[in-house]
């Protein structure tokens, strides 16, 4: 390096100086672009077509249906057991995940028994086995705190929580594991040799740096769980899907609702995508040099620049 | 008076291959030990053992009187819990190569950490004993800087800082200059040769020959497991009596 620089006689003017003109050279052509866009808006023009002038399809309906109380009271529910099930999924995920790692064979090997039964059979199945629990089980007996009938315990809302969240947990805590394992040995090294406990090392160090990996795809795991809590259909939770094909069933509209659904399904992922990107933001500190723009500093960094191009 | 750390006959293998085949060195107070020796010798794993990071297999380690991982009592010998454990780790601090400082945490956090969470110390009072910390190693400008955005050299500061921060009464080094640019050395260097003059008793695994005959007190060369020789660092670097010292130095010096 040093070489280089005294090859360069001392009086050399500054290379900015010297740089010539900007290139201003005319692209390359992609005609291929405009052609497949031209295809993929027609193809799409024909599907709005003939969606739009279906005999059967009254639109009228998806518009008079879409805030109607029933179904805003469905999607408020698919919205709640979404939300407490991931809840109970991470909550036991973490704790699943910690178990499976721990040095105690006991609990590594509970956990690993758990994440098994749990992650082998479908959802479905477990739904229906949570909502016929009362067949084995006919009461729920806690000794002195609780005892009642099990169909007076197993209310669709907790068939609908358990069978969602204890089903989540399975995965989350596989998504746990992996985060974990992820945090380089030597941060638990370095915690241990400032004399912190396992405990302590695992909360304060090594779960913080965990996140960063856990998060996306407990987002996927978020959104997922929105459209499968669509299968609490099945132990009569009554959730959007449940309230808007009754509504199909009884008014002859069961297109019309079924779009009424979907549209509410997607303005809730759509939303939590957003939320999800902001929660990735704030784990990432100290990842990297600097964090990445929000959308918001996008948008006001290019009309800056897009004002400053005019003005020139 | 008691030695800072003794070892006697330390024994440590990983699966079949042992890496330590009966170390028995003596730190006194307030000296710096340099441990120097080809890479393989075994004596980031000696310093690991003593703050037992790794478990010894045979032999004994103190520290400060103290034994270290197990309690003895008659012939017996106990495994201490890992909270005990924790509590021996207090008093000793540990630079290591890759520095390991918390990357989610600014640099006054990281310093800030431990007397929080360990000794309880309220959080104002750590802050100002971090400041002054961060002070000393000469990044007071960094305090709220992330790992990431520090160079090498600072992170290694930081990290000095981090261990500092507990009071350590013995201060275990891990070739805290090996991941560094050459550039950079000499800041970290200045501040353990600080360290030293403010009589830390410090352990220093490294390969900076002009640090040890400096700095050093005490000097050990390991090879294969053992100590080949020891003595003063000027003497052993200048004039090594034994054939595989001599062979090392020449590599090296």
């Amino acid at each position: 390096m040093t070489d280089k620089i005294d090859k360069e006689p001392a009086d050399t003017p500054p290379r900015a100086s010297l740089a010539p003109e900007t290139i201003k050279a005319i692209p390359v052509r992609h005609y291929g672009r405009y052609v497949s866009a031209v295809i993929v808006l027609a193809l799409v023009a024909l599907l709005v077509n003939a969606f739009a002038t279906a005999e059967k399809i009254q639109w009228s309906a998806v518009g008079d249906k879409l805030f109607d109380s029933t179904v805003l009271a469905g999607a408020g529910r698919t919205l709640l057991i979404s939300v407490l099930a991931m809840i109970v999924g991470v909550v036991l995920g973490v704790v699943l995940a910690v178990m499976r790692l721990s040095k105690n064979p006991v609990t590594s090997w509970v956990a690993w028994f758990y994440i098994w039964f749990f992650r082998g059979t479908p959802v479905y199945v477990q739904l229906l086995l949570w909502f016929n629990l009362a067949l084995i089980f006919p009461m729920l007996n806690l000794g002195p705190i609780y005892k009642d009938e099990m169909t007076d315990v197993m209310t669709p809302f907790m068939c609908a929580l358990l069978g969602l969240g204890l089903n989540e947990a399975a995965y989350m805590a596989e998504i746990c594991r992996a985060g974990l394992l992820a945090v380089d040995e030597g941060q638990t090294e370095a915690a241990h040799a400032l004399g912190m406990s396992h405990g302590r090392t695992l909360r304060r160090i090594v779960i913080p740096q965990a996140m960063r990996v856990i998060v996306p795809p407990t987002g996927n795991e978020f959104i997922n769980m929105l459209k499968t809590s669509s299968l609490v259909y099945a132990v009569t939770y009554n959730e959007l899907l449940r309230a808007t094909s009754t509504i199909g069933s009884t008014s002859y509209a069961v297109m019309e609702m079924l779009f009424v659904a979907s549209i509410w399904y997607l303005v809730m992922t759509s939303v939590f995508s957003v939320f999800q990107y902001y929660l990735e933001r704030r784990f990432a500190r100290g990842s990297s040099r600097s964090l990445p723009p929000t959308p918001w500093q996008k948008i006001r960094v290019n009309l800056m620049a897009f004002s400053r191009e005019r003005g020139v | 008076m008691t030695a800072m750390v003794r070892a006697e006959s330390v024994h440590k293998s990983f699966g079949l291959v042992e890496v330590l085949k009966g170390i028995d060195l003596e730190v006194k107070r307030g000296e710096v030990f340099c441990l120097i020796g080809p890479s393989g010798s075994g004596k980031s794993t000696f310093l690991r053992c003593i703050n037992h990071l790794e478990k010894v297999n045979a032999g004994r380690l103190y520290v400060d009187g103290e034994l270290v991982g197990y309690r003895q009592k008659g012939d017996k010998l106990y495994e201490l819990k890992d909270s005990e454990v924790a509590l021996q780790r207090r008093d000793i601090g540990m630079v290591f190569q890759r520095f390991n400082l918390f990357p989610h945490m600014t640099a006054l956090d990281n310093v800030m950490e431990a007397p929080v969470q360990v000794k309880g110390m309220g959080r104002s009072q750590a802050r100002e004993r971090a400041r002054e910390l961060l002070e000393k190693v000469g990044l007071a400008d960094k305090a709220d800087s992330y790992p990431a955005q520090l160079s090498g050299g600072q992170q290694q500061r930081v990290a000095i800082a981090r261990a500092l921060a507990m009071d350590p009464k013995l201060m275990l080094f891990d070739e805290p200059t090996s991941a560094l640019d050459p550039e950079l050395v000499g800041d970290v260097l200045d501040v353990m040769r600080d360290l030293a003059e403010s009589g830390m008793t410090m352990v220093v695994v490294t390969h900076e020959m002009g640090f040890a005959r400096e700095v050093g007190d005490s000097l050990v060369f390991m090879d294969g497991g053992v100590v080949v020789e020891s003595g003063d660092p000027r003497e052993v670097l200048t004039n090594p009596q034994h054939e595989r010292t001599q062979a090392f130095l020449s590599k090296v010096l």
